[in-house]
C-alpha cells in the first residue's frame, strides 16, 4: 500500500529525512520509534503533504501511484489520514462542521454527492460512541480549550470518521492519561481491518500494549537504523537508545 | 470646474427647488458656509492621513440625475432580505420609489424624510432632531446643506417593531458619474426595540459617490440594532457618516459588512448623554482588487457606568488597503466606564496594507479600557490541518475567513440577515460550504 523509497526531506534547507526506505502492506501496524528529533514527526507530515518539507530525494508511492506532487487534500481524498501531535484549534468551527466539511469535500473529490443529513447524523453517533465522545462535545470549536486527552480522542474519532486506507499516528499517547489511552487504542483496533494500515509513531511501549505492531522500526538520524518485530519495541523500552546510537556510530 | 465649485453652485439651484422651511433652510444655509470654508478632507488632516479622496473627486458628477421608474421588484430582489417580512424604504438615485417600498403610520412612523421636511406635524420633531447629532465637520455639512431625501424613521415610546426595517438606495448610472447624498433621521423613544438594515447598491459600472448622512437617537431604554451591507460594485464610492445618540440605559448596536465598493469610508460616532449605556461597534471587512475600506470610530464616553464594545475583524487582499482608526474618549465624570476594542487583521496577500490606529483619550481615573490590534497571516499550521482531512486550500482558506469573523457574524441578531451576511462571503471567496455559521 505505502512503499517509501530512498526518502530525502529537508525544511528550510536542513536535511531532515536521509534515505528512508519503509513498506507498509494492507493489513499492517507498523510502529516507528526513535528518540528526540530522530524525523518522526517530519516522516509523519511528509507522508501527508505537508508543503513546507521539500522532498529533495527518492518517492512515496501510495497504491502505486507516486504522490510526491501530490496536494494534501489529494493524499487525504486517496485514503492517508495523519493523526496530529498537536492538533490545531480553530476557533469558531464546532467539530461537527468540520467533519461535515471534510467528508463531504472528499466525496466530492470522487464524484460523489454530499452525504444525506440522515446519514451523516448517523454516522457520527456511531462514532462518538466508538470514542466515548459526549455529544456536547461535538458543537463545541474544533480543538478550542480541549484537554490534551480530548484533543487526542478527536483525532481518532475523525479517523473513524473519515475510514482511510493508511493511518499515521503521531505520538497519539503523549498527553492521554490510561483510561483515555486504553480508548483511543480500542478505537483503533476496532477500526482496523485486513484492507487498512496504520502506522504508529511513538516514544514509548506503552501504547503497543494495546496497538500490537507487526513491525518496529527505529528512526535515527533521519534513517531507518533498525528494524524487528515487537520484541524491539520490548528491547528500546528496557535498554533506551543509546545502544542504537553507539551501533550506528560504531 | 472643480467638484466643490460645483456643488456650491449647485447649492443654489437646489435651495430654489426645495420648500424654504425657516429652520431647515437656516440648518442648510448654516451648513454650506461650513463646507466652503473645509473644503473636502485631504491626507494632512489626522483624520484622513490614510484616506485619499483626490481619485474619486475627479469625475464630473452628475448631482440631480434624471428621475427612474422602470426597475421592476424581481430586478432587484435579489439585494433585499426577502425571505422574511420587512418594512421597505426604497430610493433610486436618491428619488422615493414607492412601487418597490413598504412603509407604514400604523403607531410608527416609517416613511420619508422629504414628508418629513415639508409636513407640520413633523415639524417638533424635526427641530427637535434633525441635525442635532452630526457633527460641523464638512462631509457632513455638505450632505445637511443638500438634505432633501432620505429614510425618516420615528419609533414612539414602548413598541417592539417586530419586523426589520430596510433602507435601500439604489442608483441605476444613467449618468455617466452621479453624486448621491441621502440623509437618514432615525428616532426610537423610551423602551423601544428597532432593527434596521441599510444598503447602497449600483445597478451598472458607471461611477458614483454616496456622502451619506444618518443620525440615530437612542432615548431611554431604547434598543437599536443597525446592520450596514456594504457590497457594492467596484466604481461605487461610499462614505457613510452616522452618528448616534444614546440616552440612560439605551442599547445600540451597529455592524458594518464591507464586503465591497471602490472606497468606503464610514465614519461611526457614538455619543453617550446618560448613564449605564451600552455601545456595540462591529464589522467585518473582507476585500481584494484595489479596494479601499476605511474604519473610523468614535465612541464619546461622557457619563459614568457605561460600556462600549468595538469588534472589527479585516482581511485583506490583492492590492486592497483598510484603515481603522478607532477613538474612545473618556471625560472625566464618566467613571466606571468600561471600553473594549479590538480590530483584527488577516493579510492574504503580500501587496494589501492595513492601518490600524487605536486613539484612546481618558480624563476619568477609574475606568477599564483595553485595546488590542493584530495584523497576521492565515494560519499556515491551521490550513496543513484541514488539508490533511480532505478540505482542499480554497475551503480550508474560507473556512478560517468565516471562522475568524464568526465573533461578528454570531452577533447577528436575525437569522436570515446572518444567512445572507454568510452567503455573501461564500461567493466572495467563491466556495459553497455546505453549512451556515
Amino acid at each position: 500500500m505505502l512503499k517509501i523509497d530512498n526518502l530525502h526531506a529537508s525544511v528550510e534547507d536542513k536535511n531532515i529525512l536521509q534515505g528512508i526506505n519503509l513498506e507498509v502492506k494492507a493489513g499492517e501496524v507498523h510502529a516507528i520509534m526513535g528518540p528526540n528529533g530522530s524525523g518522526k514527526s517530519t516522516l509523519a507530515s511528509v507522508i501527508a503533504g505537508k508543503e513546507e518539507y521539500e522532498v529533495t530525494e527518492g518517492h512515496i508511492e501510495f497504491d502505486g501511484e507516486n504522490i510526491n506532487e501530490l496536494a494534501a487534500e489529494e493524499r487525504a481524498h486517496k485514503g492517508v489520514f495523519l493523526s496530529f501531535q498537536y492538533p490545531v484549534e480553530i476557533p469558531g468551527v464546532s467539530v461537527t462542521n468540520f467533519m461535515k466539511t471534510a467528508i463531504n469535500e472528499t466525496r466530492k473529490a470522487k464524484g460523489l454527492e454530499d452525504m444525506p443529513a440522515k446519514d451523516m447524523l448517523k454516522l457520527i453517533r456511531e462514532k462518538s460512541e466508538l470514542l466515548e465522545i459526549d455529544r456536547k462535545f461535538l458543537s463545541r470549536s474544533l480543538n478550542e480549550g480541549f484537554s490534551g486527552g480530548e484533543k487526542k480522542r478527536n483525532e481518532i474519532f475523525q479517523m473513524a470518521m473519515l475510514e482511510p486506507k493508511l493511518a499515521i499516528l503521531d505520538e497519539t499517547d503523549s498527553g492521554l492519561d490510561i483510561d483515555a489511552l486504553r480508548i483511543v487504542a480500542n478505537g483503533v483496533n476496532k477500526l482496523k481491518n485486513k484492507d487498512n494500515a496504520v502506522i504508529v509513531i511513538t516514544h514509548y511501549q506503552r501504547l503497543l500494549d494495546y496497538i500490537v505492531p507487526d513491525f518496529v522500526h527505529v528512526l535515527y538520524n533521519g534513517k531507518i537504523v533498525k528494524s524487528g518485530t515487537k520484541e524491539l519495541a520490548h528491547e528500546l523500552e528496557e535498554k533506551g537508545y543509546d545502544w542504537i546510537k553507539e551501533e550506528v556510530n560504531a | 470646474m472643480d467638484l466643490k465649485e460645483k456643488l456650491l453652485s449647485s447649492f443654489l439651484v437646489f435651495e430654489n427647488h426645495v420648500d424654504i422651511d425657516t429652520y431647515v433652510h437656516d440648518v442648510r444655509n448654516d451648513a454650506i458656509k461650513i463646507f466652503e470654508e473645509k473644503g473636502f478632507p485631504t491626507k494632512k488632516e489626522e483624520a484622513w492621513k490614510y484616506t485619499s479622496l483626490n481619485k474619486i473627486l475627479k469625475e464630473d458628477y452628475c448631482m440631480f440625475p434624471q428621475q427612474e421608474n422602470t426597475i421592476e421588484y424581481r430586478d432587484i430582489k435579489k439585494y433585499f432580505i426577502h425571505d422574511i417580512d420587512t418594512y421597505k424604504i426604497v430610493f433610486i438615485d436618491g428619488k422615493y420609489a414607492s412601487h418597490l417600498s413598504q412603509t407604514t403610520h400604523d403607531g410608527i412612523d416609517v416613511c420619508l424624510m422629504s414628508s418629513a421636511l415639508s409636513k407640520p406635524k413633523y415639524r417638533i420633531l424635526i427641530e427637535n432632531y434633525f441635525n442635532k447629532a452630526a457633527t460641523k465637520d464638512s462631509l457632513s455639512s455638505l450632505n445637511t446643506a443638500f438634505s432633501s431625501e432620505g429614510a425618516y424613521i420615528h419609533i414612539p415610546k414602548n413598541k417592539l417593531v417586530e419586523k426589520p426595517i430596510q433602507i435601500l438606495h439604489f442608483s441605476t448610472g444613467n449618468e455617466s458619474a452621479t453624486m448621491l447624498q441621502p440623509r437618514n433621521l432615525i428616532v426610537v423613544d423610551e423602551n423601544s426595540h428597532v432593527q434596521i438594515i441599510e444598503r447602497h447598491q449600483s445597478l451598472n459600472n458607471n461611477a458614483i459617490l454616496t456622502n451619506s448622512v444618518t443620525e440615530i437617537f437612542a432615548n431611554k431604554r431604547a434598543i437599536v440594532d443597525y446592520y450596514k451591507i456594504q457590497n457594492d460594485n467596484l466604481n461605487a464610492s461610499l462614505i457613510d457618516n452616522t452618528f448616534i445618540k444614546q440616552k440612560r440605559e439605551s442599547v445600540a448596536s451597529v455592524h458594518t459588512f464591507a464586503f465591497g465598493g471602490k472606497l468606503i469610508r464610514n465614519n461611526l460616532n457614538f455619543f453617550q448623554e446618560g448613564e449605564r449605556i451600552d455601545s456595540i461597534l462591529k464589522g467585518v471587512t473582507i476585500i481584494g482588487e484595489k479596494q479601499h475600506v476605511d474604519h473610523n470610530t468614535l465612541v464619546h464616553h461622557i457619563e459614568p457606568n457605561c460600556e462600549s464594545h468595538q469588534d472589527y475583524k479585516g482581511i485583506f487582499g490583492e492590492n486592497s488597503t483598510g484603515v481603522f482608526n478607532g477613538k474612545i474618549i473618556v471625560e472625566k465624570e464618566a467613571q466606571k466606564t468600561n471600553a473594549f476594542q479590538a480590530n483584527n487583521n488577516i493579510l492574504i496577500s503580500d501587496k494589501a496594507t492595513i492601518n490600524t490606529k487605536p486613539q484612546l483619550e481618558i480624563f476619568a481615573d477609574d475606568v477599564k479600557c483595553s485595546h488590542g490590534c493584530t495584523i497576521g497571516q492565515l494560519d499556515e499550521s491551521a490550513m496543513f490541518y484541514m488539508r490533511s482531512r480532505g478540505i482542499p486550500e480554497k475551503e480550508a482558506k474560507a473556512l478560517l475567513m468565516y471562522a475568524f469573523s464568526n465573533n461578528v457574524l454570531s452577533s447577528v441578531k436575525i437569522p436570515e440577515m446572518k444567512q445572507r451576511i454568510t452567503k455573501i462571503i461564500a461567493n466572495k471567496l467563491g466556495v459553497n460550504i455546505g453549512f451556515d455559521l
